[in-house]
């Protein structure tokens, strides 16, 4: 009962009553208008620049033909082979290095150092190693995801207050209860932060693999589809891509407002 | 069970700010050095509370946390119950002067970490059930620590403490931050629960009153760095009024004399 009161207080104190969705609807609607009254007067041909009613025709086809959803899929599955990779070998790296300053020190120039890399000046390189298909898409997510996770974990664990580590001393808990009960729980709310803002950065490298590394994947949809000129397919795709990113971090913030985050939401509020 | 001996122990801390002005070689040898305690002798029988005074920054809580085993000393040494101290233990449980009670885990399962090596379901449910209600925390048993008040934060980690069932309780200023009639109640919670368990417990205060009304026994430290000034027996009934214990009362003046102040109301 409690918990019940105490998520339903939290969601109204967030301003969860249905009125954002009423103004995203209507900003979409605008932004539907206003593209199709450009698309109308613009003077451009309909192969250069489509307007709503032939792109969302288009994307029917591509729907019906199965096209969209294979496409869609492929780059599903690796983002999610390549975030998970990341998560795997990233959190604990993150939480060694949070928890021995010296190994951090050591090597926080070489992370910090190729963080700024963008994932794409990767693709030569990943290629070259992996060939063409998943394997270098999959490889290209996973640098994109991995460093911004390591660093986040390290910062975050590093800050845990250090009473906690002494209360586990105090009760003599051991090294896996120190992970589980302090390490783990401490830095949940804000891994799923980071998790939300390299799962951003993860899904636009996806589609920018798949231009070049693969012959499949949402990416790859949009570049065959320029060189058939269809714009209109290159616009389904756009869409698509956009939806898609919407509902992941939409599934990141739900993840964010668990209540085993809330004691967080709490202290960082004032 | 809980017969503390501190046997001769001072510390010294790295100085960096005086290093850092000063650079090496100039100054004097120990320019680097910050002595905070200096020879402490302190014995504390089986089941005595005792009260720790001070002026603040005089290196109360780091005695206490080398009676705990978080920090060593630089000399000397610490035993319980004729063992060395060397690292924190589950036997001496600390509460800390800023909230200690994890954030993430309910009020129930704060407690528990007390008993969680219990093999018994059963029984360990009911000796946190047991601790929640002598700190008067029923129906509050599924709440996090933020949705608790001070007083109720510090009482919770008062049952945590004592579920673990340890043979010394050192409390670090447990009535710091609370208001004036908290403070009462907890102090009266504190001196109850020790009647009650009859465990040695250390205190330190700022409060020269509590330490008075509490202690079984008074430990005045000196400024930094710390010498024992005053290390007192107090064998007054309780509940104790100093309106009706005058020597209790001359004792007051004494140490607010001692601690620099005159006119003590
Ligand atoms: N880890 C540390 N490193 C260096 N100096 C320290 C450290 N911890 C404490 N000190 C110094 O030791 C002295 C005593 O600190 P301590 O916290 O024991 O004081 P206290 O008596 O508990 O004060 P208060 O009543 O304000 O809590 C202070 O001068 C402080 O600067
Ligand atoms: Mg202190």
């Amino acid at each position: 009962m409690p918990s019940d009161y105490r998520r339903i207080r939290y969601l109204t104190r967030r301003g969860f009553n249905g009125k954002p969705l009423v103004w995203a609807g209507i900003s979409f609607a605008g932004m539907l208008i206003t593209w199709d009254l450009l698309a109308r007067f613009s003077g451009w041909s309909a192969q250069v620049f489509p307007g709503p009613i032939p792109v969302f025709v288009s994307m029917g086809e591509l729907i019906a033909d199965g096209t969209l959803l294979r496409h869609t899929v492929a780059s599903l599955f690796r983002i999610t082979v390549g975030f998970y990779l990341a998560v795997l070998l990233g959190l604990p790296l993150g939480i060694f290095l949070g928890r021995h300053k010296t190994f951090n020190d050591l090597f926080n120039p070489i992370v910090q150092f190729l963080k700024p890399i963008s994932p794409i000046a990767w693709i030569p390189l990943a290629m070259l190693w992996f060939g063409i298909g998943d394997k270098p898409a999959i490889f290209l997510i996973f640098l994109s995801s991995f460093f911004p996770l390591v660093v986040s974990t390290a910062i975050s664990v590093s800050s845990i207050n250090p009473v906690f580590f002494q209360v586990a001393a105090n009760f003599n808990f051991s090294r896996l209860e120190i992970i589980s009960k302090i390490i783990i729980p401490a830095i949940t709310p804000a891994t799923i932060t980071a998790f939300r803002i390299s799962l951003a950065i993860a899904w636009l490298v996806v589609v920018a693999a798949e231009m070049i590394a693969v012959p499949s994947g949402l990416g790859y949809l949009i570049l065959d589809s320029r060189n058939a000129l269809r714009m209109d397919y290159v616009m389904a795709g756009m869409i698509v891509i956009g939806v898609i990113g919407l509902l992941l971090d939409f599934i990141m913030r739900r993840l964010g407002q668990l209540e085993s985050t809330c004691w967080y939401h709490f202290e960082h509020r004032q | 069970m809980g017969h503390i001996l501190v046997d001769s122990i001072s510390k010294e801390y790295p100085n960096r700010r005086k290093q850092a002005r000063w650079g090496n070689g100039s100054g004097s040898p120990s320019s680097g050095i910050l002595p905070v305690l200096s020879n402490i002798n302190l014995e504390v029988g089986d089941g005595e509370m005792v009260c720790i005074l001070g002026p603040s920054g005089c290196g109360k809580s780091t005695l206490l946390r080398i009676i705990a085993g978080f920090e060593t000393p630089t000399t000397g040494s610490v035993l319980i119950d004729g063992q060395l101290v060397v690292r924190p233990s589950s036997d001496n449980i600390f509460v800390f002067q800023s909230n200690g009670l994890l954030p993430w885990m309910t009020v129930w399962e704060n407690v528990e970490l007390g008993v969680r090596k219990l093999p018994d379901l059963r029984s360990r449910e009911r000796k946190v059930a047991e601790q929640i209600e002598i700190v008067e925390l029923e129906g509050f048993e599924h709440h996090y620590p933020y949705q608790l008040s001070g007083g109720m934060q510090r009482r919770a980690e008062l049952a945590r403490a004592l579920a673990i069932n340890p043979n010394v309780m050192i409390m670090d200023e447990p009535f710091s931050g609370l208001d004036f009639l908290t403070h009462m109640k907890m102090r009266e919670e504190v001196v109850n629960m020790h009647i009650f368990t009859g465990k040695t417990t250390l205190v330190v205060t700022h409060d020269i009153d509590d330490a008075l009304i509490m202690g079984d026994r008074i430990v005045v430290l000196g400024v930094c760095p710390a010498q024992v000034r005053l290390n007192l027996r107090l064998d007054f009934p309780r509940p104790r009024d100093f309106q009706k214990l005058p020597e209790l009362n001359k004792l007051r003046q004494q140490i607010f004399l001692m601690q620099g102040v005159t006119y003590a109301v």
